[in-house]
């Protein structure tokens, strides 16, 4: 994978660069995987430190975000749930990806009855609304990190396959794959070599996207009471505490909220980038003059 | 469909050998469609010898592609394929689908009609090129990049070390056409199979790369089957030919013999049809009627209702046979040329 791999690598890098939106998306994200992985340090107070005398004070310079009902510091509790939040939007997304895949790459490349089960299986899964879906998971596992993870992964999963599979279907029959299986490539390498690479951008941007709404469906079953369990802090949680106190405290719901709501928008914005430079068919003229001396 | 062809004679360029590289022996293909099972081949047998150009000829929907799809088993999952195939000492059709594609891999290279669609357009045709090597031979990375910018040199692509990393839509049509060919040759195989490879092409890049095939072959000492409806190419670089209609042969033999001595009303038409710059201003010659649809052939010699000489009563009715006529020389005709 040397030079190839390396080039590519730059080229996505100087694209990235030259649009603003995925510039400053990529940027936002950069600080939320430091605060994801620093947040316990960063934060200036312990995020169970109950202070009954300091309860829902407004933003000020000892608590920037102010604090909430308990007069626990809010600052300290968005960014510690921070990491919560990411590690719930990529193990459930890597779920979702690895198995989706799979299913989609079998169902499509082999086609008949595999496909035919496969992608009613699917269908079925497609057919619950995806919060109604995961709370029957969660409910079934009973609540926590793990089952969350593993519920919103398992939601997600039929868009991934039925993505790839649409992609499969139209690859398999190009002449190039007919090239392959005519110099005798195996099933699992032209799958792997011919057939995801040209599926590779839109589930990409499905990836990206997929991350926002793992993150907005933890909220939603933190907000629901059937994700990461009080007092450890969550962004949903938060929001879902905070309801209460929406017209004297709205400090306690905006704070988590607009964290939220930076992290889905940058998801959206590098996806969306991503989308445009990993295709080489959509090279500039300039850089395809560059890689070919 | 228990015909068989006489022996082929000796091909014209090379000494005279008994093996072959791929024989095939009465193939018959029949596809099942929504409108019930269709015979698109019906016992053809042809061979070709180590070094020799085979030419198959016929319009389309003759058999030609499905003909050799069969015969390399690579033909599609609905189609029924009986008939004998021999690649050098391996019988194929006796052979299970993972060994027959280990030894289609190994010793068979395809080069496409159409290199715009037959080039992977997110890999760097370097990684294409040596595909088949680093799978049937279990080259390195570092070997395999090696080996492609040589490949790339070999089919007189210019600054090939630069190029190995470029990605298909970085080339022209006849570029990509000769990154399809390195890509067939990278194992060095003893058959090449061309599929209409010029079709897409513009005349002038279309000489290049007829030339360039005709070079390789020449070095490599690769048997060619070429298949093809352009009887220019044919005579340019054929040994023997083989010409199609209606999923059979209709005649076959040592090129010179089949351009000189036609004998079939459909070879002896198709060769009226080719434009020649002596008769300029003329009209073009053309076969009346299109080619029959293998869903409905007609019973006696598939040639009959486009036929303008109709020699025999029995044409209509009753399938001629393939007979000898000269040396090597084989034709499917009740039609023994008078003049014409």
């Amino acid at each position: 994978m040397s030079a190839t791999t390396e080039s590519t690598g730059r080229r996505v890098l100087a694209a990235l660069r030259r649009d603003p939106l995925a510039v400053g998306g990529t940027i936002v994200l950069a600080l939320l995987v430091v605060v994801g992985v620093a947040g316990p340090w960063l934060a200036p107070a312990g995020v169970n430190d109950v202070d009954v005398d300091q309860m829902l004070r407004p933003p000020s310079g000892a608590h920037p975000f102010g604090t909430d009902e308990l007069g626990r510091d809010v600052l300290s509790r968005v960014l510690v749930a921070a990491r919560v939040s990411l590690q719930v939007g990529a193990v459930s997304v890597g779920i979702a990806l690895v198995a989706g895949v799979t299913l989609g790459l079998l169902a499509g490349y082999y086609r008949g009855w595999l496909d035919s089960v496969l992608m009613r299986c699917m269908d079925v899964l497609f057919a619950f609304p995806v919060l109604l879906l995961a709370v029957a998971i969660v409910a079934v596992l009973g609540p926590g990190l793990l089952t969350a993870m593993v519920a919103i992964g398992v939601v997600y999963t039929p868009i991934f396959a039925r993505i790839t599979r649409a992609g499969v279907l139209s690859v398999r029959e190009q002449v190039f794959v007919r090239a392959a299986v005519s110099i005798g490539a195996s099933d699992l390498r032209i799958m792997r070599r011919h057939v995801l690479p040209n599926i590779a951008a839109p589930l990409i941007v499905q990836t990206s996207l997929s991350l926002a709404f793992a993150i907005l469906s933890e909220a939603a079953l933190s907000f629901l009471g059937l994700g990461i369990q009080p007092p450890a802090p969550a962004w949903g949680r938060m929001l879902f505490d905070g309801r209460g106190f929406v017209t004297d405290a709205w400090w306690l719901g905006v704070f988590p909220g607009a964290a939220i709501f930076l992290t889905v928008l940058a998801f959206n914005l590098v996806g969306d980038a991503l989308r445009d430079v990993l295709d080489p068919r959509q090279l500039t003229l300039g850089e395809a003059r560059r890689s070919t001396p | 469909m228990s015909e068989r062809t006489e022996r082929m004679p000796s091909p014209r360029r090379h000494p005279m050998t008994d093996s072959t590289v791929l024989s095939v022996d009465d193939l018959t293909v029949t596809v099942g469609t929504r409108n019930g099972p269709v015979r698109a081949v019906a016992g053809v047998s042809w061979q070709v010898r180590p070094g020799e150009t085979f030419a198959l000829v016929g319009e389309s929907g003759s058999g030609k592609s499905m003909t050799l799809l069969a015969a390399t088993g690579l033909a599609p999952r609905a189609a029924t394929v009986t008939g004998r195939v021999r690649l050098l000492d391996d019988e194929l059709t006796a052979l299970p689908d993972d060994r027959r594609r280990k030894l289609r891999g190994r010793h068979v290279g395809f080069v496409f009609q159409d290199p715009m669609t037959s080039l992977n357009p997110v890999l760097p045709v370097g990684r294409q090129v040596t595909e088949a090597a680093e799978e049937h031979l279990g080259l390195t990375r570092r070997a395999a990049r090696d080996r492609a910018v040589e490949l790339l040199e070999l089919v007189g692509i210019p600054s090939a070390a630069g190029r190995v990393d470029a990605y298909p839509h970085q080339f022209s049509g006849g570029m990509r056409q000769r990154v399809a060919i390195a890509m067939a040759l990278a194992c060095e195989p003893d058959l090449l199979i061309a599929d209409e490879p010029t079709t897409a092409l513009d005349v002038t890049t279309q000489a290049q790369i007829i030339e360039l095939v005709a070079d390789l072959q020449a070095r490599l000492g690769t048997a060619v089957v070429w298949v093809t409806h352009d009887l220019g190419v044919v005579a340019g670089i054929a040994d023997t030919v083989a010409v199609m209609y209606g999923g059979r042969i209709v005649e076959q033999g040592p090129v010179d013999a089949v351009f000189d001595t036609p004998t079939h009303p459909y070879t002896r038409a198709l060769l009226a049809a080719r434009p020649d710059p002596s008769r300029r201003g003329e009209d073009l010659v053309a076969i009346p009627g299109s080619p029959p649809s293998p869903l409905d052939l007609p019973p006696g010699c598939a040639f009959w209702p486009r036929c303008p000489v109709r020699a025999d009563p029995r044409c209509e009715h009753e399938l001629p046979p393939l007979t000898p006529v000269g040396d090597g020389h084989t034709v499917r005709t009740f039609y023994r040329g008078e003049a014409g």
